[in-house]
Order: C-alpha cells, then sequence, then structure tokens
C-alpha cells in the first residue's frame, strides 16, 4: 500500500557568487521538490544542494545551536534551520542572499573575520585572579539570574549584520553580539575585570556607535536583546561616573 | 596603510547629555504650549510679556543651550557615522562647532533684547 504524499514546490530566487569565475554577484532562480518530512528552510536547501551542488552554504547543527546557516532570508536575516518551510507564502520564490556588510567568499558564505575581531576585543572570557576553588566558583540564585538572556548567544552574526552602525564602522564599532557578550562578562559576579570592561568599551565609536536602531533585537533566532545589555553598559557607565 | 585606532574614552558624558537635553526640551516645550493656550501668542504685547518674564527668559536660555548641545552631539554622531576620512570628519566637527555655537549667541541676543 502506498501514501499519496503532497509535495511541495519551492522556488528560490539565490544570490550565486563565485569570485574565480564570476565578474559580478547574480541572483539565479531555481526550485526544488519537498516532501512533509522537510520542515525547515534548511531541508529544502540540502535539496537544493542535491539538485545543484555548486551553491555554497555553510550549515553544520541544523538546530539553531551552531550558528553557521545564518543568511539574509527574505530581507531579514536568519537562520534557515530555524526558519519554518510553512511561513513561506505560496508563489513567491524565497529570496536568499548573504548576510549583509561583510565579505562574500562565495555564494552565501561571508567573511566573519572582522566579526570575530570585535568579539576577541571584548576578552569574551572570565576573569578572575582569585586561586579556583576546588570544585567551581559558586554565584547565588539571584546573580546567574542575571546571565539568562545573555549567555544564549551563538555567535551566528545575524544582528551585527543587521545593524546600519555595524555596517558604516564595522572596524570600529564592536556590534550588538560583542556588546552583549560584553555585558554577559560585565554582568558575571564571578569576573573581577568590570571596571577594565566599562573603560575597553567607553568610547565614541567602540560602544556609542549604537543609536538603538533595535535591528539586532528584531532579527535575533535565539530571542535575545542586545539592546537591552547595551542599555545596562551605559547604566552601569553612569552609574560609575556620577 | 595607517593604522586603526580607537580607545578615545569619551562618550559617555554626551550621550548622557544628550537624553537630558531631550527631556528639558520637551518639558520646555509643554510650557510654551500651555502658555500659548493661556493667551501668551494672542498678541505681540502678550508675547512680549511672556519673554520678558525672568522665569521664562531663564528657561528659554537653557532651551536654547540644551538644543545646540543636543544638535552638537546628534550632528556630530552623522559625521562619525558616514564620514571616514579624518580630515574631513574634523573639518565638518569644527564647522558644525561654529555654527552652533554662533547660532547660540545669536538667539541669546535676540531672547534677551526683548
Amino acid at each position: 500500500m502506498t501514501n499519496a504524499v503532497q509535495m511541495r514546490t519551492f522556488q528560490f530566487r539565490i544570490y550565486r557568487y563565485d569570485p574565480d569565475q564570476d565578474a559580478k554577484p547574480y541572483m539565479q532562480d531555481i526550485s526544488v521538490e519537498c516532501d512533509p518530512m522537510d520542515k525547515k528552510l534548511l531541508d529544502a536547501m540540502v535539496k537544493l544542494k542535491a539538485k545543484d551542488d555548486s551553491i555554497a552554504f555553510r550549515r553544520s547543527c541544523r538546530e539553531g545551536v551552531c550558528g553557521s546557516d545564518a543568511m539574509n532570508i527574505n530581507g531579514k536575516n536568519g537562520l534557515a534551520c530555524l526558519t519554518d518551510l510553512s511561513t513561506f507564502p505560496a508563489g513567491k520564490p524565497i529570496v536568499l542572499r548573504p548576510l549583509p556588510g561583510l565579505p562574500v567568499i562565495r555564494d552565501l558564505i561571508v567573511d566573519m573575520t572582522q566579526f570575530f575581531k570585535q568579539y576577541h576585543s571584548i576578552t569574551p572570557y572570565l576573569i578572575n585572579n582569585d586561586p579556583p576553588p576546588q570544585h567551581e566558583r559558586l554565584q547565588s540564585l539571584e546573580d546567574r539570574e542575571e546571565l539568562n538572556g545573555l549567555y544564549e548567544c551563538i555567535l551566528c552574526a545575524c544582528c551585527s549584520t543587521a545593524c546600519p552602525s555595524f555596517w558604516w564602522n564595522p572596524d570600529k564599532f564592536v556590534g550588538p553580539a560583542g556588546l552583549l557578550a560584553a555585558y554577559r562578562f560585565i554582568a558575571d559576579t564571578r569576573d573581577q575585570a568590570t571596571s577594565e570592561r566599562l573603560d575597553n568599551l567607553e568610547d565614541p565609536y567602540r560602544l556609542f556607535r549604537c543609536h538603538t536602531i533595535m535591528n539586532c533585537v528584531d532579527v535575533c533566532p535565539k530571542g535575545l536583546n542586545p539592546t537591552k545589555a547595551i542599555g545596562k553598559i551605559k547604566e552601569m557607565m553612569v552609574r560609575r561616573a556620577v | 596603510m595607517k593604522r586603526l585606532v580607537v580607545g578615545a574614552h569619551y562618550g559617555l558624558m554626551d550621550w548622557l547629555a544628550q537624553r537630558v537635553t531631550a527631556i528639558f526640551m520637551a518639558v520646555y516645550t509643554l510650557i510654551m504650549f500651555a502658555a500659548t493656550l493661556g493667551g501668551a501668542a494672542s498678541s505681540r504685547e502678550a508675547w512680549h510679556a511672556l519673554m520678558a518674564n525672568g522665569f521664562i527668559r531663564y528657561l528659554t536660555f537653557l532651551f536654547i543651550i540644551s538644543l545646540c548641545y543636543h544638535a552638537w552631539v546628534g550632528v556630530r554622531d552623522i559625521w562619525m557615522d558616514y564620514v571616514q576620512p579624518a580630515a574631513i570628519r574634523v573639518t565638518l566637527h569644527v564647522l558644525t562647532l561654529f555654527a552652533l555655537v554662533g547660532y547660540a549667541g545669536w538667539a541669546v541676543q535676540i531672547i534677551w533684547r526683548l
């Protein structure tokens, strides 16, 4: 006995650019047939890759943990593995572009060097010069609570590459992802470098290029709020200064 | 190639001042709106009497200074966002400062002449 499987065809318009072969980028129209088991955009893209293996994109965990498959989906940054195929309206092509503002290596793959350079600039690790206790450095429940909404960031770069300030000054503005990570350590009661961290950020470019545009909050696939974290950094600076 | 440098260690006071001046200007606008509803703009004499009031002069002076400081931070932010060459940026900063300080003096002179 065979079950009638309802197939659905998805139209795609995909940004293509291979610097070794193409003089300039172009958009490729391609369609793919998906069965009901294909739930997420990434499922369709894997089928697309089987159909035309020249299409290049990053993906790994396929469940929103690794952050590899961040891309611009119908004009909005997001993770392909977390985007439901059912949310796309029928009859309209799904437009896929690389994350905006970063150099394109090939097709949907971007060079994240600048993004990670900013992330590394905020010393994204705990600084505590006390000798480590036998087991672990404990926090109270209230102190631990402060880290919620901060530690979950997967560094997919959806937020920073949606931020106009990061587009204009990617070399000088830390960007929402870096600032969220900075606040994650500023807020950590086990960290002893709070004042140095605030010094590191107190700069018209590194922190104060944020104009509260909130594109970062709009696109974060993990539902985090970098704008709020940036506001808390500013609040701490004010409390330190006045 | 010139090396990139960041770390000027300022910005907090400007950011804070921009917010404080915004709140002050909003309150001033409400006061002037209320005064207008109360008939302060019905004739030149009524307007003159309002602006001759010492407290209103004090607030208006603060308003002009607030507006210029607020505009300085805002316009400087625009230059910092979009103008990459430092020489052009510093020129624009200086021109903006000259314009705003000149406007502030001019506006104060007009108010205090009333």
